[in-house]
Order: structure tokens, then C-alpha cells, then sequence
């Protein structure tokens, strides 16, 4: 390992541009002629459109024009759609309701675009707005999943009958009910996964720029995936041939899952540039953002989990309703089943498992992917149901989590999931002495004397990182393959570019994956460029989410770098007049090997373009490029221990201490890994104590800004205790996990069970407020 | 933000005079709450009239146990005088916890009290300290002044110019803070004169705004210990429930707020 190799503490290479506000967010881009969007958004949560009319506000000062769904519509723009297909478990497909990119006939939410303004400036085409007149008939609503499943409910989508958009089942019901009726114990819960907005400091943006000249379509956006942008927006919902259509995603301010889709503005930002003849440029605001990014978990479930005699877990079974709001969104139909249920298992053994999943339409905003997607619902159901167990039998949380823990591997669990390596022991003890559990009854008597209750809880969470094997994803209805391209491009005098699909909104890939290249070739990072987010600059891409750029991305940089090498290796051969064999390429050096010869890098790559003195038959240059499609998930896992004091008499609760013991196999940065791991805990600890959207019966969405909306702030979290024991992933060639999930999958259960413990009441939800905490506190006593 | 004209007045005359010319004025003072409010359109002021150039309007004035705060003062200055601290440090340390430090330098306790937010912490002391507010045409004694929510007794135009009290023997004030909006969910201040009279003042937990509690009040004129509020029933008919908390909890956060007052004064 160099310096700047892999396992290095190097520091961020982009953060010079980020913390010196020369970071070049969408917002940022300007170019000649360009004008400003807002969007006409429907202020009711249901309602039929009668009428629009835009007079008066095309008559005002600076506006160009306005357009609505019914031109879109006539212009042939498609319906916004669900890239994975899942069938109900009577075989019916999904039920996908039409989401126009402006509403033409009826709108399902509150923020639910119907009109755009175009205008010389933001504030003109706000005035301009406001002008527009359109005639709801307002319908009744419904916001909450469970009574949308009910009869006599307002119906969304003429296709789903009782806004239900599948009923669907993975694992063996007959297995699972033979156990529970066999069972010595059954743990049985009702788990409520609240529903979260993301809240990516950036808000979203794009800019739509129609070149009437070449017919050529540019779109500047925040998206963590640009080339899906560019194939979805072609193939899906033809704005423009694939080939007329560049989309670049540039410095991109967080994304958490909520800039993978592919949202209204983008589409109706370039069409209105065709239609306009200007550049089209939209930036939400903070409001928009809340009442139209793609929200966050949402689900109700039970759960029943069977326990023989022997403390061993015989069966789980759970039913959950997924709430996936007006519309589906992109991503919406996997997470709450393949992303949700094929974690079931967690780091346990566990014979039969069956789930039920109902998703179901509401009028909300479309809900999606967000910081895990499905493995923190699995993750907080099954955790908190193991805490429940433990307690109900009188044993340790601990020795009830070794009772049940896989030992070997590869271990199949009944869901899908094929677990390939894993130390879950290692993990618990590891989070176990670093949290001194022994030494808790002396810190719990210690807070008593203080008038606080202190309590502890633990999380033995795994997820499933690096999405996916195309063909595995694909026989479950995936609608996309989900490898990774790279491109390594070594220039004349030796310097790289890597071209990847991977796209970096936060994660550091600037750094990290020029970390592999320091480490493979010997040179120094600051000679190697990371480029991405550009449809022009970069071949072909997947994008960024599920923890998958580590795993997925740098793995086809890794296999294009094979080729550089062989490649490069013949050319330094043929130059030192040596077996191709014996090179090796040390320090920026390629030698041969036992011998005094070497040939510098740059030497070699100038070599390569000159093509003065190439072997017979080898082209000249030294590009390569590769595509690498995973051959399993991977399979991260970890122990998170927090421990809490809860004020009895307001309910409030404070973090006192974090333990993170996580698994992500190699380590490339450990630095940036830390700090993934502490903004996933943040965002746990968010989840679980402070953040809940909220609409009210008739859909008006009531958490609308940060007065309403909590965040989680520094003077509400620990200093975080993380640590790491890994085992390499076998499946792959850096032997990676990913990381970038897991703070937020592991940390929500582990906080709950430390509130449940200090105040002696198993009944709480998320966010546990001071009230809910008080309350159950109360209810205790 | 729609288009509105700014002006900056050099003196209080010079306000009234602006502010009498304009169609449909607004003083401007920190802009803390104000410009939040246009930038989402949910005000829509012809003119501003721009208060905090007007010297008099500034500065902390302390004489021996008597205070003037001048209207434009921020919270960062009331926060961090040491002549208010030497004889009321609780009026500081009220102030050191409004907001963020961005918040704290460009908000004024004029502009705080002129808003009347039901969830802000100045009116809870102006209540519990007994505060005369100034103004360009009159005195105003707090409990006359704070009408209901976002409600004061100023007439048009009118311009706090001032806020006077006299520094009592014991004072202190406890805020349990909305976890989103850090304003208070329930702020109580409690105040004790040398004469034995006590005063509670409580924001964030009313129904109509700031107000005073007359149980809690008598109970520790009575016995001035955190003890003597156990026995206290606050009413929780009278109180705000909403998306954060529901008036039963929000009345134990009284109780419990009071009792720390009462603590640490
Ligand atoms: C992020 C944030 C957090 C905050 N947290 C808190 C908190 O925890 N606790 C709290 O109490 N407050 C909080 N505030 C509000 C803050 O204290 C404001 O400063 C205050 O409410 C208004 O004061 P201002 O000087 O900014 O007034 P402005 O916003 O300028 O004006 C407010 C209103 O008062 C009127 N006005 C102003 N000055 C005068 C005057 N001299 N005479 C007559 N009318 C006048 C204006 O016309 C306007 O209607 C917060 C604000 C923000 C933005």
C-alpha cells in the first residue's frame, strides 16, 4: 500500500472545489438566452382539473409563455413510469396508475404539477403563476395506507381497485404457519415505518437547453444516475432520441435516493425549451422540495416470529403495507419487495420465512428509494422483534442473537439471498466491548441518582449491497441491468482519466477511486482525474444508489485497469526487450522483474502514442475500457449499540453513546468510510427520534418546512464510536461491500431498544418525540 | 418575494413619516421573521421602513436596577452585556438561546415583541419582569400589550422605541425547545421581587399566546421552592395542541419548566 493507495486516510480531493464555494451545482450553469420555470402546482391533494387559463399570466411583464398537460400531451410526451415490474401473487401484473409530467385530467397530490411559466426572470414567472387560473373540482382524499386498502375509499387510479397496486408474497406461508402452530414461543408486533423526506442540502434543478440547429437536447441535472436519465427520458417518455439527448450531472449536493429519479421538471423543462426556443431553468425551493421530492419508507406491518424450545427461531412471518403515495415512482415497486423481504432473514438462521406485501396508492408524494430503500424497514422490523423476544424470554438481547446467528457461508436463506461471508460474532463482540455492556448497570445505577433513566439497545443489522446481478435482478423484473462501465484512459505522457458511471454526490469517488489507481500503478493521485456525470464524456453508466459504486463501479475500473496493464506490460516488454511475464509495474516503474531494467510510466505511455516502437500487430494508444456485472449482492452486516437517557419528566431523550461494528469488507479510505457510517447514523438517529412527515386527512402536507420538519442537528447526536472488523467479499475483485447505507439501515432499532429498555414499555414509535416518550414512560409506571 | 420599496429612516420622526406615506408600510428591523415571511409571499408590504439606523432605537441602558433596552438592540447584545448580566442574568441568557448565531446578531427584541410569535421567548419575560414597552406616542405595561397570537396593542404606525423594567431579586427562564423549530414548546419565566411578588410568565403552550399563570404564581409567592409547584394542576383546556405536542403534555412542560425556573433562579 502506497501513500495514496487503498487502506490510505487520503484526504478528499474534491473538497478544495466544495468547501471553497467553487463546487458548479446545477443552479450554478448558465448559458446565453437561458430563462427561468416555475411550476403551477395543485394546491389540492385530489381534485379533477375543469379548466386552465393562462391569459392573464401570458399577458404579464417578462413572460414567454406558459404551457400545460394538455400540450404535452398533444406533443406525444409519455407517462412518468415504474422501471421494475412485480406481479401480484394471483399473477396480475402491477396495477400503474398514468402519472402525467403535467397533470391534464386529475391531480393526486399537493404539489402535483399542472402548468409551467417561463419567464425572464424567477421572480416574473412566480407573479406569472399566481395568475393561472385553474379550475379544480376538488375529490376526497386519502393519505393513510391502511384505510386507502379499505372499501368506500377514494379511488386514485382506475386501474387499482381499493389503490391497490399489488398484493405480492415471497417464501413458504404453509412452512410458516406448520412452525408458528408448532412454536414454545411466538413474538408477535405491530412495527410502523415512518415516512421520511430526504432533505439533500442541494435542492433539485435542471436546466433544459433545445439546440434547433442539430435538433439536440442538453438537460443539466441533480440526478445520481445520468445516463438512466438520459435512457428513461428517451425510451420511456420520448422527450428526445437517445442520441440527441446529453444529460450531465454535475457537482450534485446529496442525493440520499432522491435524485435517482427521473421527476416531472426534467422532462417539461426541455420540452419547453423546444416549445419556448429558450433554455429552461428550474430550481426547486425548499417548500417544493418538501412537497415534491420522492419521500421515504411509510409502511405498517405485523409480525410474528416462532421460537422452538431452544431459543431458536423457527419462523417469521410478516405482513406489511407499504404506503408508495400518488404515483409510481421509478424505483417505488422494488423497495418494498426485493429490496424489503429478501432481508428478512438478517444475520439469523432461520428455516421458513414468508412475507406478505400490499402497496398501496395514496394522496401523497410518490415514495421511493431513500437511504437504504427496504433494508431498514427489514432491518428495524426484525430488530425490534429480536429485542421484544429477548425480553418476553428472559434472555440477553446478545446471547438470543448468538442463539440464532449463520455461522458458515455461503448460507441460503429462505428469501432469495445467498450470503457469501460474514462474522457476525466478530461484529457483536467488537460493538460490545467498545460499548463497555458490561459496565452498563453501574451507568444506568449512576443516571438513576441523576433522576434519568438509562437504557441500552442493540441492532445486528445486514443488508444487500452492490445492485445487482443483471440477470438475477432481471428474472425479478427489474427493467434495467445493473452493472457498471469504467473507462481508463492513459494520455500521452502518462496522467489518467477514468471515465466511470458511477456518479459522486457526496461519497468522495474523486478520491477513492483514484485511490485504486495510485495503488495499482505506483503514481500519484494528484496525476489521476475521476470523471463523471456527463452522457458526452462518460460511455455508459448505471448510477449511484444501494451502496453499489464501491462494489459495482470501481470493480469494472478495476477490471478496465487489467487491461491498461497487459497492455502496457507488452509495450514495456517490447521496449526492454523482455518477456511481457516478467514485468511488473512497482512505484510508477515498469520492470523487469530480478533485473536492473525498468522503463518510467510516462516513458511507456508516450511509447504507446508516439507508435514509434510497438510490438507487431499492437495498436497504437492505451485506452480500455470494461463492464462489470456483479456475480452476487454483497452482503455488509454490523452490531450498532446505543445507549440512551431519557428525562422522565419531559421524555426527552438524549443519545449518550453510538457504537457502530460494521463489516464492509476492504476498507479503500477508512476515512471516508467513517464518514459515511456517520451520516447514515445521523440519518438513523433522525428517523428514529425527530423526523415524520405528516399530511393531514384532507392531504394537506403539515410538515412543509424546517419549522415543522425536524432534522437531525449536531447538539442532537453523540460523537460516534465506529470501528470496523471485515471480512473481504469473496465476489468481487477489491473485495468490497459498500458502506454507504449502513448508518442508517442499523442505527433506528438500536436506538428504539434503548428507549424501550430505559423506560420499561416495549409500546413506542417512530420518531419517539419527547411526548411519545413521556407518554409510554408514563403508561409504564 | 414580491417587489416592494425599502426605505432607511434616520430617525424615529423620520419612520413615522415614511411609514405614513406608504400604501401598505411595514417597519423592518432584523428581518428575522419578516423577510422569511415575504420571501414566501405570505406578506406582501408596499414599503419597508428600515428601523435600525435610528440611534435611539439602540443600546442597553442600565441604572442601578433599572433597564432600558432600546428597540433595534439584538439579541447578541442583550446576551453578551455584562451591565444586564450583573443585575439579570436571565434576560441574557434568555437571549443567547433565541435561534441560531446568525439569527442572534440580526434579530431585535423589538421586532420579537412587535411579532407576538405565540412561541417566542421575549414576551414570556416582558410578562414575568412586569415590562413597560415604549413607544414613539405612549407607555405600554406587557400585560396590556401582548393581545393574542401575532396580536399587540400597537395602533398603526406605532413604534416600539423601548422595553423598561426594573431587575427583580430572583429571576430565570426554562424553554423545553421544539425540536424542529428550537422555538419554544413550553417557556416559562419566573420572576420574585423583594416584596415577595411573583410573576410566571409562559409562551409556547397557550392557546391565545403569552400569558401568565395565576396558580403557579400564587403557589410560589406562597413557598418560593421548585417543590411548592408538585401540587399545581395546570389546565391543559386552555392550551395549544398541534402537529408537536398536545396541550395535556404541553401543561406537564409547564409544570416541569417552572419547577427548573424556579431552580436555577
Ligand atoms: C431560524 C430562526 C430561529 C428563530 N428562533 C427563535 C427562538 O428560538 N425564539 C424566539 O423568540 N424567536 C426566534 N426567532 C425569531 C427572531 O427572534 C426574530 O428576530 C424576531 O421574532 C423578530 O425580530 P426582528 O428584529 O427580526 O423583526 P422583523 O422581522 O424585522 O420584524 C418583525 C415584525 O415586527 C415589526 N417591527 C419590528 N420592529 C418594530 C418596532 N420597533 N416597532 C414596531 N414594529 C416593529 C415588523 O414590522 C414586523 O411586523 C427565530 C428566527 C429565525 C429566522
Amino acid at each position: 500500500m502506497g501513500v495514496d493507495g487503498i487502506g490510505a486516510r487520503v484526504a478528499r480531493k474534491e473538497d478544495r472545489r466544495f468547501l471553497t464555494g467553487k463546487g458548479r451545482y446545477t443552479d450554478d450553469m448558465s448559458v446565453p438566452g437561458m430563462k427561468y420555470a416555475v411550476f403551477v402546482r395543485s394546491p389540492h391533494a385530489h381534485a379533477t382539473i375543469a379548466g386552465i387559463d393562462a391569459t392573464a399570466a401570458r399577458a404579464m411583464p417578462g413572460v414567454i409563455d406558459v404551457l400545460d398537460g394538455r400540450q404535452l400531451l398533444a406533443d406525444g410526451i409519455g407517462n412518468l413510469i415504474c422501471g421494475w415490474m412485480i406481479h401480484s401473487k394471483d399473477g396480475s401484473p402491477m396495477k400503474m396508475g398514468a402519472w402525467r409530467p403535467l397533470a391534464d385530467k386529475t391531480v393526486r397530490y399537493v404539489g402535483d404539477a399542472v402548468a409551467i411559466v417561463v419567464a425572464d426572470s424567477v421572480a416574473e414567472a412566480r407573479d406569472a403563476a399566481e395568475a393561472v387560473v385553474v379550475d379544480y373540482d376538488p375529490l376526497p382524499a386519502v393519505t393513510d395506507p391502511v384505510q386507502a386498502l379499505a372499501d368506500g375509499q377514494p379511488q386514485l387510479h382506475p386501474e387499482a381497485s381499493n389503490n391497490l397496486v399489488f398484493d405480492w408474497e415471497l417464501g413458504d406461508g404453509a412452512a410458516v404457519d406448520r412452525a408458528l402452530a408448532a412454536a414454545a414461543h411466538v413474538t408477535e408486533l405491530k412495527i410502523f415505518n415512518n415516512r421520511l423526506s430526504p432533505n439533500p442540502m442541494e435542492p433539485r434543478a435542471t436546466l433544459g437547453i433545445y439546440d434547433a440547429g442539430d435538433e439536440h437536447y442538453t438537460c443539466y441535472t441533480t440526478s445520481q444516475n445520468p445516463h438512466l436519465a438520459r435512457l428513461v427520458m428517451s425510451a420511456f417518455y420520448n422527450v428526445a432520441p437517445e442520441n440527441k439527448l446529453r444529460v450531465i450531472a454535475p457537482d450534485v449536493g446529496g442525493g440520499f435516493g432522491s435524485k435517482i429519479y427521473i421527476y416531472p421538471e426534467e422532462i417539461v423543462c426541455l420540452w419547453a425549451s423546444k416549445r419556448t426556443g429558450v433554455p429552461v431553468k428550474w430550481t426547486s425551493d425548499r417548500t417544493e422540495a418538501f412537497l415534491t421530492d420522492a419521500h421515504g419508507r411509510d409502511h405498517v406491518s405485523t409480525v410474528k416470529m416462532a421460537f422452538d424450545a431452544g431459543n431458536r427461531i423457527t419462523a417469521l412471518k410478516v405482513d406489511t403495507i407499504a404506503n408508495l403515495g400518488a404515483y409510481m415512482s421509478l424505483f417505488s415497486s422494488c423497495v418494498p419487495t426485493y429490496l424489503y423481504a429478501t432481508l428478512l432473514s438478517g444475520q439469523y438462521d432461520i428455516p421458513a420465512i414468508h412475507a406478505n406485501v400490499r402497496t398501496v396508492y395514496t394522496n401523497t408524494v410518490p415514495v421511493d428509494a431513500y437511504r437504504g430503500a427496504g433494508r431498514p424497514e427489514a432491518t428495524y422490523l426484525l430488530e425490534r422483534t429480536m429485542e421484544t423476544a429477548a425480553r418476553e424470554l428472559g434472555l440477553s438481547p446478545a446471547e438470543l442473537r448468538r442463539t440464532n446467528f449463520i455461522r458458515s457461508f455461503p448460507h441460503q436463506t429462505p428469501v432469495i439471498m445467498n450470503y457469501d461471508a460474514g462474522d457476525y460474532e466478530a461484529s457483536l463482540n467488537a460493538a460490545m466491548a467498545a460499548a463497555d455492556w458490561n459496565g452498563f448497570a453501574a451507568r444506568k445505577a449512576e443516571a438513576e441518582g441523576r433522576g434519568m433513566k438509562r437504557g441500552i439497545g442493540m441492532s445486528c443489522y445486514i443488508e444487500a449491497c452492490g445492485l445487482a446481478p443483471s440477470a438475477a435482478v432481471g428474472s425479478l423484473g427489474a427493467g434495467v441491468g445493473l452493472w457498471e462501465s469504467a473507462e481508463v484512459k492513459v494520455n500521452m505522457v502518462g496522467t489518467i482519466e477514468v471515465m466511470t458511471g458511477s456518479h459522486s454526490h457526496g461519497q468522495g469517488h474523486e478520491t477513492t477511486f483514484a485511490q485504486l489507481v495510485a495503488d495499482r500503478l505506483g503514481l500519484p493521485i494528484d496525476s489521476i482525474n475521476i470523471v463523471h456525470g456527463d452522457t458526452d464524456k462518460v460511455q455508459m453508466g448505471m448510477g449511484t444508489y444501494g451502496s453499489r459504486s464501491g462494489a459495482v463501479g470501481m470493480s469494472a475500473v478495476a477490471k478496465a485497469l487489467d487491461k491498461v496493464e497487459a497492455k502496457a506490460k507488452k509495450i514495456a516488454a517490447h521496449l526492454m526487450e523482455a518477456d511481457e511475464s516478467d514485468i511488473v509495474i512497482e512505484d510508477g516503474v515498469l520492470k523487469v522483474a530480478g533485473t536492473d531494467k525498468s522503463v518510467p510510466w510516462f516513458q511507456m505511455a508516450l511509447a504507446a502514442y508516439t507508435a514509434h516502437n510497438l510490438p507487431p500487430g499492437l495498436e497504437p494508444g492505451l485506452k480500455e475500457s470494461a463492464f462489470y456485472d456483479p456475480a452476487n449482492f454483497t452482503f455488509p452486516a454490523g452490531c450498532y449499540i446505543c445507549e440512551v437517557e431519557v428525562d422522565p419528566e419531559t421524555g426527552r431523550t438524549k443519545v449518550v453513546q453510538f457504537v457502530a461494528a460494521d463489516d464492509f469488507g476492504n476498507i479503500i479510505n477508512p476515512m471516508i468510510v467513517e464518514g459515511q457510517v456517520h451520516g447514515g447514523i445521523a440519518q438513523g438517529i433522525g428517523q428514529a427520534l425527530l423526523e415524520g412527515v405528516r399530511y393531514d386527512d384532507s392531504g394537506q402536507l403539515l410538515t412543509a418546512s424546517y419549522l415543522d420538519y425536524a432534522m437531525p442537528r449536531a447538539d442532537d447526536l453523540p460523537s460516534f464510536v465506529v470501528s470496523t472488523s471485515n471480512t473481504p467479499c469473496p465476489n468481487n475483485p477489491l473485495g468490497v461491500k459498500g458502506c454507504g447505507e449502513a448508518g442508517a439501515i442499523g442505527s433506528p432499532p438500536a436506538l428504539i431498544n434503548a428507549i424501550t429498555d430505559a423506560i420499561g414499555n416495549n409500546q413506542l414509535t417512530m420518531p419517539a418525540t419527547a411526548e411519545k416518550v413521556w407518554a409510554a414512560a408514563q403508561a409504564a409506571n | 418575494m414580491y417587489q416592494t420599496n425599502y426605505h432607511r429612516a434616520a430617525s424615529i420622526q423620520e419612520a413615522v413619516q415614511m411609514m405614513g406615506a406608504a400604501t401598505e408600510g411595514k417597519y423592518l428591523s432584523g428581518g428575522m421573521t419578516l423577510i422569511p415571511t415575504m420571501r414566501l409571499r405570505l406578506a406582501a408590504p408596499s414599503d419597508l421602513v428600515d428601523l435600525r439606523r435610528i440611534a435611539e432605537l439602540k443600546g442597553i441602558a442600565v441604572d442601578g436596577r433599572s433597564v432600558r433596552i432600546g428597540a433595534a438592540t439584538t439579541h447578541e447584545e442583550v446576551a453578551t452585556s455584562s451591565a444586564l448580566r450583573a443585575i439579570c442574568p436571565s434576560i441574557c441568557g434568555l437571549a443567547g438561546h433565541i435561534g441560531d448565531p446568525a439569527v442572534r446578531h440580526m434579530g431585535t427584541i423589538g421586532g420579537s415583541i412587535a411579532n407576538n410569535d405565540p412561541a417566542a421567548d421575549y414576551p414570556a419575560a416582558m410578562l414575568a419582569l412586569d415590562a413597560v414597552i415604549v413607544t414613539d406616542r405612549r407607555e405600554i405595561k406587557a400585560a396590556a400589550f401582548f393581545t393574542g397570537l401575532f396580536e399587540t396593542a400597537l395602533e398603526e404606525g406605532e413604534i416600539i422605541t423601548a422595553v423598561r423594567f426594573d431587575a427583580p431579586a430572583k429571576a430565570a427562564y426554562q424553554k423545553f425547545p421544539n425540536p424542529a423549530s428550537r422555538y419554544a414548546m413550553a417557556g416559562v419565566f419566573v420572576a420574585r421581587r423583594d416584596n415577595g411578588d411573583v410573576r410566571v410568565g409562559v409562551t409556547g403552550a397557550g392557546s391565545s399566546g403569552v400569558f401568565r399563570h395565576p396558580g403557579l404564581e400564587a403557589a410560589l409567592s406562597a413557598n418560593w421552592s421548585p417543590d411548592a409547584v408538585a401540587n399545581v394542576t395546570v389546565d391543559a383546556s386552555d392550551l395549544l395542541t398541534d402537529l408537536h405536542a398536545s396541550a395535556a403534555y404541553r401543561a406537564n412542560l409547564v409544570r416541569v419548566m417552572t419547577k427548573r425556573a424556579v431552580a436555577a433562579a
